[in-house]
């Protein structure tokens, strides 16, 4: 309860409509204590007194009325109208969608069935024609009202109750032998009381702008009895010759509505978790950078390397290093894997390339990414845009996700050419086709007017991997590509990468966690943990001798190399939580062979082609590689 | 499509007579004899008798409906006492009038409503997100009725842009031109709410949508950040937000009673209240059920409008 009160008042916004509506209330509480003049006696001497005019500090209206005092009763009046409504209605409401929603069946259908029919009505007809019926009239307006909102209610409430009335506890109640009207007012109703509290806070303000409105069309408060909704109506008259009538309880109606609105926003911002972490921010087009110390010297030669990247994600107060000091290298027609467990960081590190790192709260804080030796980190917008999807494609995990489901999978990939190719529509519709051929699919020209939702998931891939071949890129970046995919479409699809990389002489970084997939395809491995590379090497090598024990145990948990779909959560223990790491192996707590000192300063990683970060490595690297370190 | 909207119109049947139903049982709350309400307290019992046979009063209530029902079928609203004519000519001669000032102002609410919320979410938490956040704040706490006459004050008295009320000039006017000036404060003083509310639930769905992996995937192709927004990341969004605007269309329909009282604009909206303070029950009854209908009507078209939008809805 603080930590929401805590919340709320944080949003300044929410804290001033408390405070406002604070004083609004305890004002229309205190009224008949005030010494106002009489808010009904009339001097038609006195009429239309200008504000702080003597003894009239608001001014009089057109029967010399004091405006302060009939402004207060006003308030008072519009307020306790308002509440009563929002009350009334959430009481009828919650109580119809309470019995609707226990009930279920039949009694649910019926009478989900009539609130539609009442929601079918904009809302004001209905009211109208209440108080059509039952005469005009302040409770009149205040019955129409609150029966205009009673369907609002009732919907909202039904659902939680629809909800809460299938866990175990009410199951428990109900075998326990107790009746239903217990059970709902035992076990439902405490717990969709919250409910109804915010449906209230957030259309209260909406039923006292009602209520005053029909007021307003003279058909809520009946004179000299004056809600604020009535004072503006009767005003009006007098608009342009006495302005201050109308605008007094014109500016009162907005003030209290606006509170309300403020608070009631601030309340669902409190009660509503994802707003609390952040995660609603809209990631920007490229990943921020925030790099300390100037690029480090590139270290390796290729046609994309990575020198010390280091990516953070910046949560509030937390911050976790993704990706903490990475160095990779892909030669032309190389295929590099980059393996590890979900959260290891080879993801972010991909993303990292070409900037693609959602931001907020990713930020790069360091190292380079060179493309043919010209270095991406913190390059401009313009030019990462430039090489996106041209020289460096990307292929993601989920098809299914990753295509826009609503483009036809023709226009995305036409998409993907004319954005860097100044071609026609019908130009880049064929060479569209031509690519889907090149994927291997099957009646290519029906295909391109499909929507993605239309193919299946290997289908959805191949165009995934058609889109980013559209460009002819020198690289390809695969984040588990076929992961989504079940073990022959897996197959394939990876023997159609093989065949485009020794085709067209693509490099390619392959993200997965699977090593079966690694044997197939990859020229050499880098196995990542806890946001490091902690072995790289030849991947027959690696496979053959393990020198890291978690690679070891990578490769222990694959049964039979391309057939393992088996994950590597198989390994015991948890993967390191990248806040706060441990000082000396990340892998330690998980490490069998750990020793004290495998705790205390960091381990460099060490060797040549081979290279593993370990102080008691599985397999002894021979000395006489470190000449042929690349 | 096609049978797509087939189906849409069948579903409408039974909502249509569920509001004919409800609208009937509301009216026969009527305290006491609408005969009496109708030719006031000063008739004459036989007088009162007759209107009660000729109007169907004295049959049984389920019989009423029916009748009431068949007649509305036929295109028989009954008359109007007060105006001394039938129904469904005056609400016809209002309607186009509603139709404009409601029109224009579901406009104006649907472009700049999806237009700032998209400014708003592409801007997060900068200066034009702030502006915009706070503008709709003020707008949606507003009443539209006050607005309309600060309005009037500011644009029509003191700067004399505007004229005060009407749909169009007494003398001269009549043109297209005369009715955009008459249109101008309505439609925008209507359209405030509900374009606060369209901006700031387009801002949530842009927000949700920007987040999603295909969003990303159009950045890994490099389509510029312009596009991304305003083509991949709106057209996703749209699916959310045009059920926003099919709700908003029935609250600036609601809206457009109190703006046609403040500037005397010749809708039905006014009808209707004039209707209610004379009792003349009928034009009520058929106002609303008219009104209620084109509701329901102009829903089946965001309905088809959405399928349209959305292959993955099943036609
Ligand atoms: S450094 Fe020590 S704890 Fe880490 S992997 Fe090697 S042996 Fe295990």
């Amino acid at each position: 309860m603080s930590l929401f009160l805590r919340l709320l008042f944080r949003n300044r916004l929410a804290g001033f409509g408390a405070v406002v509506l604070g004083i609004i209330v305890v004002m229309a509480l205190v009224t008949p204590l005030l010494p106002l003049h009489p808010p009904n006696v009339t001097n038609t001497a006195n009429r239309f007194l200008r504000p702080l005019a003597e003894g009239h500090l608001l001014g009089t209206d057109h029967l010399g009325r004091d405006l302060l005092s009939r402004l207060l009763h006003g308030t008072r009046l519009s307020l306790a109208v308002g509440f009563a409504a929002a009350l009334i209605a959430a009481v009828i409401g919650a109580a119809i969608g309470i019995v609707a929603g226990y009930a279920g069946g039949r009694t649910d259908n019926v009478t989900m069935r009539g609130v539609d029919m009442l929601m079918a009505f904009p809302y004001i007809l209905l009211a109208l024609a209440i108080v059509a019926a039952l005469g005009p009239g302040l409770m009149n307006a205040l019955i129409a009202v609150a029966v205009v909102n009673i369907p609002f209610f009732a919907r909202n409430i039904r659902g939680v109750t629809v909800s809460i009335s299938h866990r175990e506890f009410v199951d428990a109640a109900r075998l326990s032998g107790l009746g239903p009207l217990r059970i709902i007012l035992t076990e439902v109703l405490p717990n969709v009381v919250p409910v109804i509290v915010i449906a209230m806070s957030t259309t209260v303000g909406w039923m006292i702008l009602e209520t005053a409105g029909l007021s307003f069309l003279g058909l809520g408060s009946q004179p000299p009895q004056a809600d604020l909704g009535s004072m503006l109506g009767e005003a009006r008259g007098a608009l342009i010759t006495a302005p201050h009538t109308s605008i007094v309880p014109g500016v009162m109606i907005l003030l209290i509505v606006m509170s309300i609105n403020l608070l009631g926003d601030g309340v669902r911002d409190a009660l509503d978790p994802r707003l609390r972490s952040g995660a609603l921010a809209r990631p920007m087009a490229a990943t921020l950078v925030d790099r300390k110390a100037p690029a480090p010297p590139a270290r390796t030669e290729g046609l994309l390397t990575i020198d010390d990247l280091r990516t953070d994600f910046r949560l509030g107060r937390r911050t976790a290093h993704a990706v903490g000091g990475v160095t990779l290298a892909i030669r032309p027609g190389e295929c590099l894997g980059l393996i590890g467990e979900s959260g290891s960081g080879k993801s972010v590190t991909a993303l990292s390339v070409m900037g693609l790192v959602a931001s907020p709260p990713g930020v790069i804080t360091g190292g380079a990414v060179r493309l043919a030796g010209e270095d991406l980190v913190g390059a401009p917008y313009g030019r990462l845009r430039d090489l996106r999807g041209n020289r460096v494609a990307y292929i993601f995990q989920d098809p299914l996700s990753t295509l826009h489901p609503l483009y036809r999978v023709g226009d995305q990939l036409a998409e993907a050419i004319r954005v860097h190719h100044a071609v026609s529509r019908a130009e880049a519709g064929e060479r569209a086709i031509k690519l889907l051929v090149d994927v291997q699919i099957p009646n290519p020209r029906a295909r391109i007017g499909a929507y993605p939702h239309q193919l299946s998931g290997g289908m959805r891939q191949r165009v995934g991997i058609a889109m980013a071949l559209s460009n002819d890129p020198d690289v390809l970046i695969a984040d588990e590509p076929t992961t989504a995919l079940d073990v022959t479409v897996q197959a394939q699809i990876l023997k159609l990468l093989d065949d485009l990389r020794r085709d067209r002489g693509l490099a390619i970084l392959f993200i997965t966690h699977d090593f079966g997939v690694v044997a197939q395809l990859c020229d050499r491995v880098a196995v990542m943990y806890a946001g490091r590379i902690v072995e790289e090497g030849p991947t027959q090598e690696v496979l053959d001798a393990p020198a890291h024990p978690y690679t070891a145990r990578l490769i222990a948990c694959v049964p039979e190399l391309g057939t393992g779909r088996r994950r590597l959560e198989a390994i015991s223990g948890l993967p390191p939580n990248v806040d706060d790491l441990p000082p000396g192996c990340a892998f330690a707590p998980r490490c069998d062979k750990a020793q004290p000192e495998c705790r205390q300063g960091e381990i460099p990683l060490e060797g040549g082609v081979r290279r593993v970060r370990c102080l008691y490595p599985e397999t002894h690297l021979p000395e006489t590689e470190l000449e042929a370190a690349p | 499509m096609g049978g797509y909207i087939l189906k849409r119109l069948v579903s409408a049947i039974p909502v249509l007579l569920g509001i004919t139903v409800i609208v009937f049982l509301i009216m026969a709350l009527i305290p006491g004899d609408p005969a009496t309400a109708i030719l006031g307290s000063y008739a004459t019992p036989e007088n009162v008798d007759r209107l009660n046979r000729h109007l169907g009063l004295d049959r049984p209530l389920w019989q009423q409906y029916f009748v009431w029902v068949g007649n509305l079928l036929q295109g028989d609203f009954g008359r109007s006492f007060a105006l001394n004519r039938p129904v469904l000519d005056e609400i016809l001669d209002r309607f186009g009038a509603t139709l404009v000032l409601a029109g224009t102002a579901f406009m104006l609410c649907a472009i700049i409503g999806i237009v700032a919320g998209v400014v708003s979410a592409a801007r997060q938490y900068r200066f034009a997100d702030k502006a915009i956040t706070a503008a709709v704040i003020l707008g949606i706490s507003v009443p539209s009725f006050f607005l309309g006459m600060m309005m009037i004050l500011l644009f029509a008295v003191k700067l004399r842009w505007f004229p005060v009320s009407g749909m169009y000039s007494m003398f001269g006017g009549g043109d297209l031109a005369d009715l955009i000036r008459h249109l101008a404060m309505p439609a925008i003083a209507l359209s405030l709410v509900a374009t606060g509310v369209v901006a700031r639930l387009s801002r949530a769905a842009m927000l949700e949508v920007l987040r999603l992996d295909f969003v990303r995937t159009a950045r890994a192709k490099g389509v510029p950040e312009r596009r991304v927004i305003w083509g991949h990341a709106l057209r996703a969004a749209m699916v959310s937000i045009i059920p926003v605007l099919g709700l908003q269309a029935g609250f600036v329909l609601s809206g457009a009673v109190y703006i046609e009282i403040v500037f005397q604009w010749p809708g039905i909206g006014r009808m209707l209240v004039d209707a209610i303070l004379k009792r003349d029950i009928l034009l009520v009854q058929g106002g609303v059920v008219f009104v209620a209908a084109c509701y329901v009507g102009f829903n089946i078209v965001v309905d088809v409008v959405q399928a349209w939008l959305d292959p993955r809805i099943k036609t």
